[in-house]
């Protein structure tokens, strides 16, 4: 107790920004995809209101095509945190025939979740939802504010952005739109690997070398699966991989490694040629696939 | 873990965005399959060096303009700090661009053209920066190969500038000058042999050596309330915390403080942050603290030390710069935000408007249109607690908010 408090900017910047949602927002939710940006922002907003519980409940978007060991884990986490856990699934979407499944070698379930997502917003009248976006992971996430308004369909209006000063945070909003809020904006990949190891965070187990049936495509390392087309003539082999990020496995690359532990993840990262969304099918549709994906309502 | 924002803006074509990328590049901050993507498209638009304005302009739109339009983030670290540079256009929204940029650094590169020499561009770049109380200055004149590496335009662009310097009033900025080649990478990362009369850092030596204090170090201790935190649980039944950011000097366990504005006195009980306890916490920190009298405090009060008040004011003087593309007219009723406390304010009068040139002119207005800076006086329903901008620049801030569509539309700095 006699301590001085050691600071990490960004960790204080992002519990910052969560006392702000708390009080500026009638009904935020956390978008809980149980990656690893989500982690992250689980443990920050525990800090930010410690001893009170999370005041916000967490929804997860499920495509149905997840790593099974990732819903495995959240199930776990909600669990021991006592906050109630929203799933909505892109297979209602689906079935309710308003959006239709892709077909074809590259087909995904990634585009479809934005429509199961903003229906979810309109069901449960959220006013802010939480997200996990850097701004370092892609060039149109960089342009991205901290408090960033959507409109009554969900869209971004990136040319028309609020500006955001010193650490001021602007969150009204006319009724039907909603504002995304990124609190990890500024941190990289491996300030957040650091950080879920300075916080002996744990992880889904998929984030780990483990051996895995994968293909190879367009130099990328597919998993094996149901969900996942695959031609005859691409040869399935069991290696030794791991993955950097957890999306579908339609759309989530692994890569090969033979990392068993954090700190062996981290001095990975910090040696990779390799950016993380590198790994990610859905960025490789075109240059601009996330800004679009964004303009219409993604995560 | 150190962290170092720093604010970058100039005008089209002096080199900025290669000057970033030469920094991303040689500290190896640039992954494989981001510089083949570099690679494919300056060769695509027949560019026979790396086009690195691709790894900032991120928006399709200023790829197809070849424009910056919007603030852009970019991070690199090295073995003893992060860095993060916002890289501000400084096209028409050039004004708001680069005050939005610089209201998070804690340093500021401005770039000249050796072969221009300080322009009506640079005045304005140096002249938010000390609007701002932006700490650190690099000047780092650029395009050195195209003036064979002369030092006399060198010292001569030095001297020009120092002149303007001259005429700033804040003389805490430390302000250096670097001669360098982005293009080349002369004395980005690398010293270069090219012109062996500069002794002075790189660039990237430079900001190594820089202080990442945090732009609120200075000033007294400023803690607005941000929430209250209730547990009501087993184990936490009387518990009641109060959650904020500690801006200024430090906090620390018995402190006499003050709680404005019910103006009650009160003493620091418990210092917590997650669920440790501290004896003190330094600015930055989001902490909640305990006090030892059960008094009422609530969002958007703001605990001070007891000898240490703000100004408690419902008229207010500030220097604004304006953001919006509908002007600010005089009569007009804004939200102001300072810091998370929002409250009315009517514009009683545009002073006068104030130049970027140093020139001193100031003229009469009753409006401001975009990208115009001046000194208003308003009048508020309730008061804020601030402080003079040049003196706390934490709590000498506010925004202004346009009650009909919620726009950011102004920044204010109290005078």
């Amino acid at each position: 107790m006699t301590d001085k408090l050691n600071v990490n900017p960004l960790e204080n910047e992002a519990i910052h920004i969560f006392r702000e949602v708390a009080s500026q927002f009638e009904r935020p939710v956390l978008l809980f995809s149980g990656g690893k940006d989500s982690i992250t922002l689980v443990r920050l907003a525990q800090k930010a209101f410690h001893p009170a519980k999370i005041p916000f409940p967490l929804m997860h978007i499920d495509t149905g095509h997840n790593f099974p060991e990732t819903i495995e884990f959240r199930d776990r986490l909600v669990e021991e945190l006592g906050v109630e856990l929203i799933v909505r699934n892109v297979q209602d979407s689906i079935d309710e025939g308003k959006v239709v499944e892709e077909s074809g070698r590259y087909s995904s379930r990634n585009i479809l979740q934005t429509t199961t997502l903003l229906d979810a917003i309109e069901e449960f009248k959220f006013d802010a939802c939480i997200g996990g976006a850097r701004r370092d992971e892609e060039k149109a996430r960089a342009k991205e504010r901290i408090f960033s308004v959507r409109d009554d369909f969900g869209q971004w209006d990136e040319k028309n952005q609020r500006p955001e000063l010193f650490d001021m945070l602007n969150g009204e909003i006319e009724i039907g739109q909603n504002v995304r809020v990124f609190p990890i904006s500024n941190w990289t990949e491996l300030d957040v690997w650091s950080y879920i190891e300075a916080e002996d965070l744990e992880i889904p187990s998929i984030y780990f070398a483990h051996k895995r049936d994968t293909f190879v495509r367009d130099g990328l390392i597919w998993t094996s699966s149901e969900h996942v087309y695959k031609d005859d003539e691409e040869i399935v082999d069991n290696r030794w991989v791991r993955f950097r990020t957890v999306g579908d496995m339609s759309c989530t690359a692994a890569v090969l490694s033979k990392a068993t532990t954090i700190s062996e993840v981290v001095a990975e990262i910090r040696d990779s040629k390799i950016s993380e969304r590198g790994a990610r099918i859905d960025d490789k549709r075109s240059e601009a696939a996330m800004e679009k994906r964004k303009q219409q309502g993604y995560f | 873990m150190q962290v170092l924002k720093i604010a970058t803006a100039g005008s089209v074509d002096d080199g900025k965005s290669t000057l970033i990328g030469k920094l991303l590049y040689d500290t190896n901050s640039l992954t494989e399959d981001k510089i083949e993507a570099i690679e494919k498209s300056s060769k695509s638009k027949g560019y026979d060096y790396l086009d690195f304005s691709l790894a900032t302009d991120g928006l399709v739109a200023e790829r197809e303009q070849g424009i910056t339009i919007d603030v852009a983030h970019i991070y690199f670290s090295t073995a003893t700090k992060s860095y993060i540079i916002a890289d501000t256009p400084g096209h028409v929204e050039y004004t708001r661009n680069m005050v939005t940029g610089a209201s998070t650094s804690q340093a500021s590169i401005i770039l000249i053209d050796a072969r221009h020499g300080v322009i009506e561009q640079t005045y304005r770049h140096f002249f938010i920066n000390n609007l701002l109380r932006v700490k650190d200055i690099i000047v780092t004149i650029n395009k050195m190969d195209l003036v064979d590496y002369d030092e006399e335009q060198y010292n001569t662009i030095k001297k020009d500038f120092m002149a303007l310097a001259a005429k700033s009033d804040y003389d805490e900025q430390n302000i250096t000058f670097i001669p360098i080649s982005a293009l080349k990478g002369d004395n980005v990362v690398e010293k270069t042999d090219a012109m062996p009369w500069y002794n002075g850092q790189t660039v990237l030596e430079h900001l190594e050596l820089l202080d990442t204090e945090d732009i609120y170090t200075r000033g007294k201790l400023r803690f607005p309330v941000q929430n209250v935190i209730r547990p009501k649980t087993d184990g936490f039944h009387d518990f009641r915390a109060y959650a904020g950011k500690v801006y200024g000097e430090d906090i620390a366990v018995g402190d006499n403080i003050i709680v404005l504005p019910s103006m009650k006195k009160s003493t620091v009980k418990n210092i917590h942050f997650y669920d440790k306890q501290f004896a003190s916490a330094p600015h930055g920190s989001s902490i909640s603290i305990e006090l030892e009298n059960d008094i009422n405090v609530s969002r958007g009060d703001m605990i001070v030390k007891e000898n240490e008040l703000p100004t408690i004011d419902k008229d207010l003087t500030a220097t604004v710069t304006w953001m919006d593309s509908k002007a600010l007219i005089a009569g007009n009723m804004y939200v102001l935000q300072h810091g998370i406390n929002k409250v009315l304010a009517k514009v009683v009068k545009v002073n006068h408007t104030i130049e970027t040139d140093f020139s001193g002119v100031e003229s009469e207005a009753t409006s401001l249109e975009m990208n115009d800076i001046a000194s208003v006086t308003f009048k508020l329903n309730k008061p804020i607690f601030g402080d003079m901008f040049k003196e706390n620049r934490a709590n000498g801030a506010f925004i202004l908010l346009d009650k009909n569509n919620n726009n950011t539309s102004g920044v204010g700095f109290i005078e």
